[in-house]
């Protein structure tokens, strides 16, 4: 007893703006609309266009409260029940469910630095370290950092409190974020969540993670599927937030609401990453979601040597009718938010009637592959 | 014996528990830490792992006897929960080495880079002025560092995992703060009664007792300062409680389709009869001042088990010995069970092993669980000055009796409700 899962809702912000027209544009542009090749030098970034954040989080309070990577979260997330048509529905939004997939919030990279200048020529670095961190760190910065407090920030600014769960793990927490979500409206465990991530590249301490492995693009923005010269490869980050109103076909019907598009099961996978690896799991996954001829393939290839060549190689083979477009050429890559934003943009696609069968492709920089099948309603 | 049904009163597949693994601060396995906790024993000791000068708090259950290289929270998380994991799977004698037939569902604590991994890579950029994010880019990029990538991501504790014990399909990292390890159980719950698995390994860990997560929770004043004797700081439901202390270790539970657990001729140790959950949009660190919605997730587990509040024998309290948390979590029971809460048996292992966090839903399930098969409940140690204000039947010396259904509870910052209802027997 399987039922339709429908979107409903969209709330999109990226270096391309905020909503879903603005997003369309820039689909066909070629390249993201903000490239920021300064401000962290050597590394290029996405960055947001500032937001008018009051629209969507009306308290300044709740403002203080967050980091930059709640804000946005929690900002496309009421552009989502927004567009779903839920935001004034108190009722609904106390039953409706929330998974959201995200990792942790920035740094006080003053605070950091400070100390581990103050470090270097402590008698007691332990006791140092102590009085220093009681002593600077802003006692609410934990709650601003925390991983599940975007999905409580989400529940104080906007109602939606049926219950959260946040899901961790770079890419595949947002391609599994959207599978769960999926199956437990499609087996009537609930009826209506709203499901996304965010992301916040415009921060330093990350690229210090990233750099080690050497996954970070230290160069100007190419396009992702042609970073395979020497020196080439790696991810451009970009910040992102995008959040889908997912129902039952029912529940949608029964208030009346616009249906944008349906979203299959998704599928995903772990493999072992050898070469061809990530070839094969994508053609097994592609048979999993039953892909006869999808108009259109959203990639969410991160540029990362080898794994990226392989997704295109495969994709040439198994979806050759297909128009191939990587997230990463629209609005950098964004971890978590990969999948959700993949998949939203998907539905905007279908809604505005410019394809009927999207793919998104998932293949994690380290781990985890993952498909998502989004089609006309 | 009677003939068991294989599906719930719903109608949906039955979920058996058939294998349990545990660390706490009291020991390691299930044998060593039910007779310390039947014992009321405490595992809270003065830390050694690192310097405690200048802290209000200094004092934790500190998992002291699994080690790793570095002592940093991914790495200890992992290894608790690869411990825990290994024994649950055992008892369960499911599947081959290697190789668990069935999905991972895993509450581990966010990750970050942690001071001395900083303070590495300072020294590394040669910078001899002010250290900037800049320099630990620089000192990133030679190259030297680069196995820390994997270290601090946050799926690499999930992926270790699924390697090790072979499970199938993409594993689950989660958090929902203090109730992260109940949730994990949620999940595999779930994905059993969809038919999508009829196995799923669920953990929670925690190996997060470091200087900057002690400090954040202590500049919350969430922690107890009352540091001598160590033992006897946790004191739920006490009128003198002053706050939590800082618990590590991992609880680990093979969930299986009861129908599958019995064809193969498993041991089936109890069942997982119910779930709830509820988020709360009050506060980012309170609960909703009329407790509505922790006590709508006690509410929603008993409904989601198709039982009613006089078929609980006892109580897992969340019991963290915060003030807030005790007074908020008796009046959520006073309102499910009514008068008779006065007499229902309720006690906090967080007494005795602290709050061990992201862990501690999956620790005190199979505390429960424990307590079913035994028919003893661990106590409350500490438990010398009530609350006048907290009229619960606090067990405060170990009880033995029969317990068929036990009610556990988890609450956690971020509005963060979530409850179990374990049985003996299918409802």
């Amino acid at each position: 007893m399987s039922q339709d899962v429908v979107v409903t809702g969209l709330g999109l912000v990226s270096c391309a703006g905020e909503g879903i027209g603005a997003h369309l544009a820039a689909l066909e542009a070629g390249a993201p609309a903000r490239t920021d090749t300064e401000r962290f030098a050597p590394y290029t970034v996405h960055p947001v266009p500032p937001l008018a954040l009051d629209g969507q989080i009306p308290k300044k309070s709740d403002q203080r409260q967050m980091e930059p990577w709640q804000r946005l979260g929690v900002y496309a997330a009421g552009l989502a029940l927004d567009s779903a048509g839920v935001n004034a529905d108190a009722a609904l939004k106390s039953a409706m469910h929330l998974v959201v997939a995200c990792g942790g919030g920035e740094r006080d990279t003053a605070v950091d630095g400070a100390i581990l200048t103050g470090l270097r020529d402590a008698a007691d670095p332990g006791a140092y370290l102590n009085e220093h961190l009681l002593n600077d760190l802003r006692p609410t910065l934990f709650l601003a950092q925390l991983s599940n407090l975007l999905a409580g920030n989400i529940a104080i600014v906007h109602g939606v409190t049926g219950a959260s769960r946040t899901f961790m793990g770079e890419e595949a927490a947002g391609t599994d974020a959207l599978r769960i979500a999926q199956a437990r409206i499609a087996s009537g465990q609930v009826e209506c969540m709203l499901v996304g991530g965010s992301y916040s590249a415009e921060r330093p301490d990350v690229m210090v993670v990233h750099e080690m492995g050497g996954y970070l693009r230290a160069k100007p923005f190419r396009p992702v599927f042609s970073r395979d010269g020497e020196g080439e490869a790696g991810f451009i980050l970009g910040s992102a937030a995008a959040f889908l109103v997912l129902e039952s076909v029912a529940h949608a019907r029964s208030r009346g609401a616009t249906i944008l598009a349906r979203l299959a099961p998704v599928a995903s996978d772990r493999t072992r990453r050898e070469p061809g690896a990530v070839a094969r799991s994508l053609e097994h996954l592609w048979q999993q979601v039953d892909l006869p001829a999808p108009d259109r393939v959203l990639s969410g290839a991160t540029g990362v040597g080898g794994i990226t060549a392989e997704e295109g190689e495969a994709l040439a083979r198994i979806a050759p009718e297909a128009g191939i477009t990587a997230l990463g050429d629209v609005i950098g890559h964004s971890l978590e938010v990969t999948a959700p934003f993949g998949a939203a943009l998907a539905a905007g696609l279908v809604a505005a009637g410019k394809a009927r069968d999207v793919a998104v492709t998932i293949v994690g920089h380290r781990r985890g592959e993952g498909m998502i099948r989004v089609t006309a309603a | 014996m009677t003939k068991q049904p294989l599906r719930d009163a719903k109608g949906r597949p039955l979920v058996a528990v058939t294998g349990l693994g545990i660390v706490t601060s009291l020991g390691q396995g299930q044998a060593d830490n039910w007779a310390a906790l039947t014992a009321g024993r405490s595992g809270i000791h003065a830390i050694k792992r690192f310097s405690t000068k200048g802290l209000r708090t200094r004092i934790a259950g500190t998992v002291d006897f699994l080690d790793t290289d570095p002592v940093v929270a991914p790495a200890l998380s992992q290894r608790f929960a690869e411990e825990a994991a290994e024994e649950a799977i055992a008892q369960a004698g499911i599947g081959s080495a290697g190789n668990f037939p069935g999905a991972l569902f895993i509450a581990v604590p966010p990750v970050e880079m942690e001071w001395p991994q900083r303070h590495a890579l300072a020294e590394a950029s040669g910078q001899d002025g002010p250290i900037t994010y800049t320099d630990l880019q620089r000192a990133a990029a030679s190259r030297r560092f680069d196995a820390w990538h994997d270290l601090f991501i946050f799926g690499s504790v999930a992926d270790h995992i699924a390697d090790r014990l072979g499970t199938k399909g993409s594993p689950i990292s989660l958090s929902t703060a203090c109730s992260s390890g109940a949730t994990a159980i949620q999940l595999g719950v779930e994905a059993i009664r969809r038919g999508e698995v009829t196995a799923a390994l669920c953990i929670g860990t925690d190996g997060s007792v470091n200087p900057e997560s002690l400090i954040r929770f202590s500049l919350l004043s969430a922690l107890s300062t009352q540091n001598d004797p160590p033992e006897a700081a946790s004191k739920p439901f006490s009128k003198n409680r002053d706050g939590f202390v800082m618990g590590e270790g991992a609880g680990a539970l093979v969930l299986e389709d009861a129908e599958s657990a019995r064809a193969r001729g498993a041991t089936i140790l109890g069942y997982v009869l119910g779930c709830g959950e509820k988020g709360d949009g009050f506060h980012r660190t309170r609960s909703s001042p009329d407790g509505a919605p922790g006590i709508a997730a006690i509410r929603a587990a008993l409904d989601d088990a198709s039982l009613t509040p006089d078929a609980i024998d006892t109580i897992n309290a969340h019991g963290t010995s915060t003030p807030e948390n005790d007074k908020m979590e008796a009046m959520g029971c006073a309102a499910v069970f009514g008068e008779r809460i006065g007499r229902l048996p309720i006690s906090s292992n967080k007494s005795m092993i602290g709050h061990t966090l992201t862990a501690a839903g999956a620790i005190e399930a199979v505390v429960s669980l424990l307590t079913i098969t035994h028919g003893r409940i661990p106590p409350t140690i500490n438990y010398a000055v009530p609350d006048p204000a907290i009229p619960l039947n606090v067990v405060a010396e170990a009880r033995d009796m029969r317990v068929g259904r036990v009610l556990s509870n988890s609450f956690g910052f971020g509005g963060q409700n979530t409850c179990l209802v374990l049985g003996d027997e299918p409802a």
